[in-house]
């Protein structure tokens, strides 16, 4: 009778003790971070493999998510006669919302997958335990470098994603569409705020680039080391990250703009 | 370790972001038009504000000039109390200036509209504008209408 309530508390355990793993190894992976200040040439290297490889698609969906989102909010701005306003709904919803999440989510399926699909097999090889013979410590040489890496990328895609969108929406709302220029810019500046919005926006990127990375590393480094493990791994990061993305999201935005 | 081709790859990527940071920041919000640290500081007293927010823009004949610091409420005298800032450039207003809260268009934001009078002084840093004129409240209107329409029948 107690049974199904017994598996219940067991898959609980199970995810708390998880959790707390995955703390432990992020503490020790922020204690080695001030170590690769002298080394920084390895977080170089991983801000190319995280960030700049990742800069084709962020750019590419950034345009094309302003382009519809200026395209849709025309339609239904026309029929109140108030298309001017265009720049400032596409803005603030690209600084405020998309911006971010998008950006986290696509980061989390190109850079996140990537990290856990890497570090996985460099467990499943034997490559960390060879290091830790050679009284090499792999958080410190392999994990600690990704993780700053990929905390570092993300604010900086997520505001390249924002940029480009609003730029998406001006070429189709003022070049297609026949937006004035003008009050397209004019709007958009008198009602996005630095710090309301842009800061906000900034903060959360900063967020989601710590919960990403973090769950990216901590998932290869405790994958089971096979082909298996390591695939579902991967598939974890993606998964794991998207929803710890849309639930950070929505508490981020019910603490910042809850007041107004 | 690494090449010079990434180095180059990862100073642009980090010169790109960082330049979308201050497109956002100059293009897209207002920090670029206005910053408020820089004027001098004017306050005016209302009836009723209506509508205005800490941040709304003053406006000198239409041209922004400056912005709106703070609101309070004065309980000695029953009114609002609102602190502005005006940009140091527009330094030339007489001492009899006139503000009213206007609304831009039908819906639009409420912001503070400057009238410049005709005095040889000018306001200067801490001054308070005596001439102001409230902010016009919709119901009121109607109320006023419906009164209207009812007496004259």
């Amino acid at each position: 009778m107690f049974e199904p309530i017994r598996l219940i508390g067991e898959a609980a355990l199970r995810k708390i003790a998880r959790l707390g793993q995955a703390s432990l190894f992020i503490s020790q992976v922020i204690a080695s971070l001030p170590m690769l200040l002298r080394r920084f040439s390895l977080v170089v290297t991983q801000l190319y493999e995280v960030g700049v490889l990742s800069i084709a698609i962020i750019v590419i969906s950034a345009l094309a998510v302003g382009m519809v989102l200026g395209l849709q909010m025309f339609y239904t701005l026309r029929d109140f006669g108030s298309e001017q306003i265009l720049g400032q709904v596409v803005a603030l919803s690209l600084v405020r919302e998309l911006g971010p999440v998008l950006a986290g989510l696509l980061f989390a399926g190109r850079a996140g997958s990537a990290l856990t699909a890497e570090i996985g097999l460099m467990k499943a090889t034997e490559q960390l335990s060879s290091m830790e013979m050679m009284a090499v410590d792999p958080i410190k040489r392999v994990v600690a470098p990704r993780f700053l890496a990929g905390v570092l990328s993300m604010p900086l895609l997520a505001a390249m994603f924002s940029s480009v969108g609003i730029i998406g929406g001006y070429l189709v709302g003022v070049g297609l569409l026949g937006v004035d220029s003008g009050a397209f810019w004019s709007l958009m500046q008198a009602n996005v705020d630095f710090y309301d919005d842009i800061l906000n926006g900034i903060i959360k990127s900063f967020v989601f680039g710590i919960i990403i990375t973090w769950i990216a590393v901590f998932e290869g480094y405790d994958a089971k080391p096979t082909a298996e493990g390591v695939s579902r791994a991967t598939m974890r990061t993606v998964v794991h990250s998207a929803f710890a993305v849309l639930a950070f999201d929505f508490i981020l935005t019910a603490l910042m703009f809850g007041g107004n | 370790m690494y090449s010079r081709m990434t180095e180059i790859a990862v100073g642009l990527f980090v010169a790109a972001g960082i330049g979308a940071l201050v497109m956002l920041a100059m293009k897209v919000s207002n920090l670029g038009a206005f910053s408020d640290t820089e004027g001098y500081i004017v306050n005016a007293r209302f009836e009723n504000i209506g509508g205005l927010k800490v941040r709304s823009p003053v406006r000198l004949g239409g041209v922004r000039v400056g912005r709106v610091n703070a609101i309070n409420y004065d309980q000695d005298r029953y009114e609002a109390v609102v602190e502005m800032t005006i940009a140091d450039g527009y330094d030339r207003l007489p001492i009899d200036t006139a503000a009213n809260i206007f609304t831009s268009g039908l819906l639009g934001e409420q912001y503070i509209g400057l009238e410049p009078g005709a005095e040889e002084e000018y306001l200067d840093s801490g001054d308070v504008i005596e001439l102001t004129q409230s902010a016009i409240i919709i119901e009121q209107l109607i109320g006023r209408f419906l009164l209207n329409e009812a007496g004259s029948e």
